[in-house]
């Protein structure tokens, strides 16, 4: 049977927490750029010009066929090179942390427009036709009385993608960026203990998605209550 | 932008000079249609039984259904594939450890790759089925007892059957995010498609063309299979049921 062996776990927590804090650096930014672009995808693909729709509809698509490992290498092949070009960036700056925020906050963004889009789409018409009456403008109309709504019935689905999304994030090891599985992997294989260092990074992240997962739940139920 | 295209490095030699990149690419997706295909079959296997579990009657069971999917859907994909890859040959009794670790190279990434995409799509058709059973009228599942059949037979003659023709549509995006996760298997060094769009970068330095190739691949698979469940779909669809013409 195997020998487990801990030792290595205590003394490498610094590390680990360093990991952990780019985790949530990419998980807030593809949540908070994901809702606000996907917002925006999701109003230009309703919003009935076809010019506006047409590449809406493409973007959300293309980035809902590929896979995600693709599209974060896909980022790591533009954007350091439009970086250097665009910004005179020191060489210090980690351009794989960049490429990595750039990836998930535009791959997320197509994910999240879908979610929006279905929860607008769940507003009663007649909504939008009062709003009209009161003498309201199309953009007024979405802003002040679609939208709010609309966000509030979705906070359940909104929370349960950014869970999942949070755990994607471990897939930056693609392009060796060190979140809080990278740190994890690199300590167990330095130490020769991968076994336990990937037990205690899977146990973390269970626990951590699923006490927000139940979190979710009791949310929901109070929203549909 | 000055970079130099060439289309054309694809029907240049490999170094080894017995293949060409698109021959590499094309072997690449064989990899991810084989895998994914294969992890589908697990899946669906492994999903109904555990989303079976979690509508019978009596605690134990659907608890188990309960904890499996939690499991599964709590812990990120990546952790699930270095577990399968890294820990679990050191957990199994030594000599199947061993036997497991002298298999050929590539075996033993698709092994892996297998359990790890058809255990964790598993969870995800779990719910579906679940769901697609408790979508159904609770009168079905009495009139099948009150005719006789068992519980089981229940199951296999009543609910499933009609299940399973509801659920075709959420299976399908599943059966789609199968082949998109069996990228992850790159990370663990199986010569699939995106890997070996890594490995024609490193050969050719065009990174442009190895990368738009293998994305429209991707593209390419997307539309065969939504195009293949789509058939499906209007074969199976339940006449009366919401969605069917």
């Amino acid at each position: 049977m195997y020998d487990f062996d801990w030792s290595s776990i205590p003394g490498a927590l610094p590390i680990l927490a360093s990991g952990a804090l780019i985790t949530l650096k990419i998980t807030a930014t593809a949540i908070v750029v994901g809702i606000l672009w996907g917002t925006l995808l999701a109003v230009a693909r309703m919003s009935g010009r076809s010019w506006l729709a047409w590449p809406a509809a493409a973007y959300v698509n293309l980035f809902r066929s590929v896979p995600l490992v693709m599209v974060i290498l896909w980022f790591y092949l533009i954007v350091p090179q439009l970086l250097r070009r665009g910004l005179d960036i020191p060489a210090s700056y980690d351009i794989r942390m960049a490429s990595g925020l750039v990836a998930f906050a535009l791959f997320e963004s197509a994910y999240y427009s879908e979610i929006i889009r279905a929860g607008i789409q769940s507003v009663s018409k007649g909504q939008v036709s009062a709003a009209l009456a009161l003498g309201m403008t199309g953009g007024q109309a979405m802003r002040l009385v679609v939208l709010p709504q609309a966000f509030r019935n979705m906070v359940p689905l909104l929370l349960t993608q950014a869970i999942i999304l949070f755990q994607d994030t471990s897939l930056v090891y693609v392009i060796g960026l060190a979140d809080f599985f990278g740190s994890a992997y690199k300590v167990g294989d330095r130490d020769g203990r991968l076994v336990e260092l990937l037990l205690f990074a899977g146990f973390l992240y269970f626990l951590a998605c699923f006490g927000a997962s139940v979190l979710v739940r009791r949310l929901q139920r109070r929203v549909a209550a | 932008m000055n970079y130099h295209w060439n289309w054309g490095v694809f029907l240049a030699r490999t170094p080894s000079g017995e293949s060409t990149y698109l021959g590499w690419l094309l072997q690449g997706l064989w990899w991810t249609v084989a895998l994914s295909l294969a992890a589908w079959a697990l899946a669906l296997l492994l999903g109904t039984i555990f989303g079976v579990l979690r509508t019978v009657p009596g605690r134990w069971l659907p608890g188990l259904g309960a904890a499996y999917v939690e499991l599964f859907r709590n812990v990120p994909l990546l952790v699930q594939l270095f577990s399968w890859y890294f820990v679990m040959p050191e957990l199994l009794p030594r000599a199947w450890g061993d036997a497991i670790k002298q298999l050929d190279p590539m075996l033993q990434q698709f092994l892996a790759a297998w359990l790890c995409l058809g255990t964790f799509t598993a969870a995800r058709v779990a719910e579906q089925v679940r769901a697609g059973i408790g979508s159904l009228p609770r009168g079905q599942r009495a009139a099948g007892l009150a005719l006789g059949l068992t519980l089981p037979q229940t199951y296999r003659h009543v609910l499933l059957p009609m299940s399973f023709r509801i659920i075709v549509p959420p299976l399908t995006s599943e059966f789609l995010n199968v082949f998109k996760n069996s990228a992850v298997a790159s990370t663990i060094g199986l010569i699939e498609l995106s890997r070996q769009s890594q490995q024609l970068v490193d050969y050719t330095a065009q990174p442009y063309e190895a990368f738009i190739a293998v994305t429209l691949l991707y593209l390419l698979v997307n539309v065969v299979v939504m195009g293949g469940m789509r058939w499906v779909e209007s074969r199976s669809r339940v006449p009366g049921f919401i969605g069917s013409k």
